[in-house]
């Protein structure tokens, strides 16, 4: 048998009509966070995604557990350093662009030591 | 061959903290990298590359500081705050895995398995998903028994060609693998039955399985009988159910540098209740026993003296300044002076959970202390931890006793202030 839990204390009386409109509260990981054991918070340093969106100290929510597709921003660890660049496929290349002026496009092709560290989701940026 | 009736398998992280330090620092991948003690004492944690320089585990950092600075051995004190967020982000992954996990320690978790599922095949992609997720590389070993599983584990870590990930019933001769492990070595030995089994001309793992039953138990009891079961592939040690209610909290820490005085300790003492108090209020438990302890160090010049004192509390409670009451009682009775004491500690124990508390006819609990408390705990999240601290924890964060903790890395995952970089250049 299933017991039914009242959320309001049962009085002689009318009911509390807000009963029958319980809610939780708006809970922003469940939004943004899709798989809370891979996914970390890392902070931008500088300014070569400002066309992304992505600001200097911005906070990127970062999701190791998805694959990077064509145009993925992506988080990569690049000669020991950890990048934030847009991922373009094509023809089989793969190819690190920025999206600011002055920043040359990378061939992961041509670099020594490249993974892709996680897919970035969203941007926490302050107004 | 049949399928056993069951199959558990080992978790073991790699090289655990290394592998932590190195997925927020990719720049310490391929070189040589320790990851040190509480007050940067020993070696808690090598990369292959630290290995192979012959660095051992637990090797104090003086012994070694020539070969650190000859090979540029990367040192760093342990973050227990990142490496404890980590675990949980791999024994969650692990968790929808397998039947039933059981978190054994920081880097390592048994796991039951469905008797029906390859067991290598399921492994593989453990390993592969929890890689990709936490950056976090671990070793698998597969058995019928927990003991077989940890010897698994030993092989998937040694032979390369298991990629990480070895099954036991797979083995083409099991007797020569037991036959090559020091029977130390098996998991439940330890040290005394280990002596007392080489007195007794059983050295290897294969001689204790083929040991008589009889001797067995009368040597080493029932225990000892059912880890020799486990290793024939009979099942008798089952998977302790994570949640379980823990025996205590304990917290404790050797000192920055020996204390002598007693208001020093008192500090400490106080510092350590706290923290044990906060975590018995996040598993919404209270405790009705208080234990602290106190040290010198175990060997060395100087006088030695340890003792600990128990209390019994009128109510369970997790009120942090009643408990850190009564273990400054308890340290007052324990105290004695002319020693320079290493290390402090307090123990938390008669757990209950809230609710289930009898409370004494002569004491109505207080809702108001336990909504301060909740306050308190609320503050210390936000802000960090002792933002809000209780005056007998003293105020001075260049108290002799707080921790070293010199080459440790930010707090990536816990911290705002100390989030990854992640470079737009």
């Amino acid at each position: 048998m299933d017991l039914i839990l009242f959320l309001s204390s049962v009085h002689a009386g009318f009911p509390s009509p807000a009963d029958d409109h319980v809610d939780t509260k708006i809970d922003l990981n469940e939004q943004l966070i899709l798989r809370p054991s891979a996914t970390f918070l890392l902070r931008v340093e500088g300014h070569s995604m400002e066309g992304a969106g992505i600001f200097d100290g911005d906070v990127l929510i970062v999701d190791r557990s998805l694959r990077p597709v064509d145009r993925s921003v992506v988080v990569v660890a690049l000669d020991g350093e950890v990048v934030v660049r847009r991922l373009i496929i094509q023809r089989g290349r793969h190819l690190l662009y920025a999206e600011a002026e002055g920043y040359p496009a990378i061939d992961l092709a041509h670099v020594g030591d490249a993974r892709v560290w996680g897919i970035a989701r969203y941007c926490i940026h302050k107004l | 061959m049949p399928k056993a009736a069951m199959q558990y398998a080992l978790v073991d992280c790699n090289n655990f903290y290394v592998s932590c330090e190195r997925l927020f620092a990719p720049d310490l991948e391929g070189r040589p990298v320790i990851v040190l003690s509480n007050n940067d004492g020993c070696v808690v944690s090598r990369s292959n590359e630290a290995k192979a320089l012959g660095i051992r585990a637990g090797e104090p950092l003086f012994k070694i500081q020539k070969l650190v600075e000859r090979h540029n051995v990367l040192v760093y004190s342990s973050n227990y705050t990142l490496y404890g967020d980590l675990s949980g982000r791999v024994m969650d992954v692990l968790s929808a895995k397998a039947e039933e996990v059981e978190v054994y320690s920081i880097d390592e978790a048994f796991l039951r398995l469905s008797p029906a599922v390859d067991g290598t095949r399921l492994g593989l992609h453990a390993r592969q998903e929890v890689l990709e997720w936490t950056g976090i590389p671990i070793s698998m070993g597969i058995a019928p028994t927990k003991t077989l599983s940890k010897i698994a584990t030993q092989v998937a870590k040694k032979a390369a060609w298991t990629h990480g990930v070895f099954d036991y019933a797979n083995h083409p001769d099991p007797d020569g693998l037991l036959g090559s492990i020091d029977v130390a070595e098996v998991w439940g030995v330890g040290v005394q039955y280990a002596k007392l089994l080489w007195k007794n001309r059983i050295f290897s793992a294969r001689e204790l399985r083929d040991a008589c039953d009889k001797w067995v138990r009368k040597h080493m009891t029932i225990t000892g009988l059912r880890t020799v079961h486990e290793l024939r592939g009979i099942a008798c040690i089952p998977l302790e159910p994570t949640r379980k209610a823990r025996q205590g909290i304990t917290s404790s820490r050797s000192f920055g540098e020996p204390i002598e005085r007693l208001d020093d300790l008192k500090e400490a003492v106080a510092t350590y209740m706290a923290r044990a108090a906060e975590k018995l209020r996040r598993e919404k438990e209270r405790a009705s026993v208080v234990t602290v302890f106190i040290t010198t160090k175990h060997y060395g010049r100087g006088p030695h003296y340890s003792n600990s004192a128990t209390l019994e509390l009128g109510d369970a409670t997790s009120h942090t300044p009643t408990l850190i009451r009564y273990a400054l009682r308890g340290l007052a009775s324990i105290y004695r002076p002319g020693y320079r004491y290493k290390k402090a500690g307090v123990m938390l124990r008669g757990l209950t959970m809230n609710g289930a508390v009898q409370a004494s006819l002569f004491e109505a609990p207080d809702p108001s202390r336990h909504e301060l408390m909740q306050v308190v705990d609320q503050l210390n999240a936000r802000y960090g931890r002792n933002a809000v601290f209780f005056g007998a924890m003293g105020s001075s964060k260049k108290a002799k006793w707080h921790m070293q903790v010199s080459r440790r890395s930010k707090r990536y995952t816990t911290r705002w202030e100390e989030l990854c970089h992640v470079k737009g250049k």
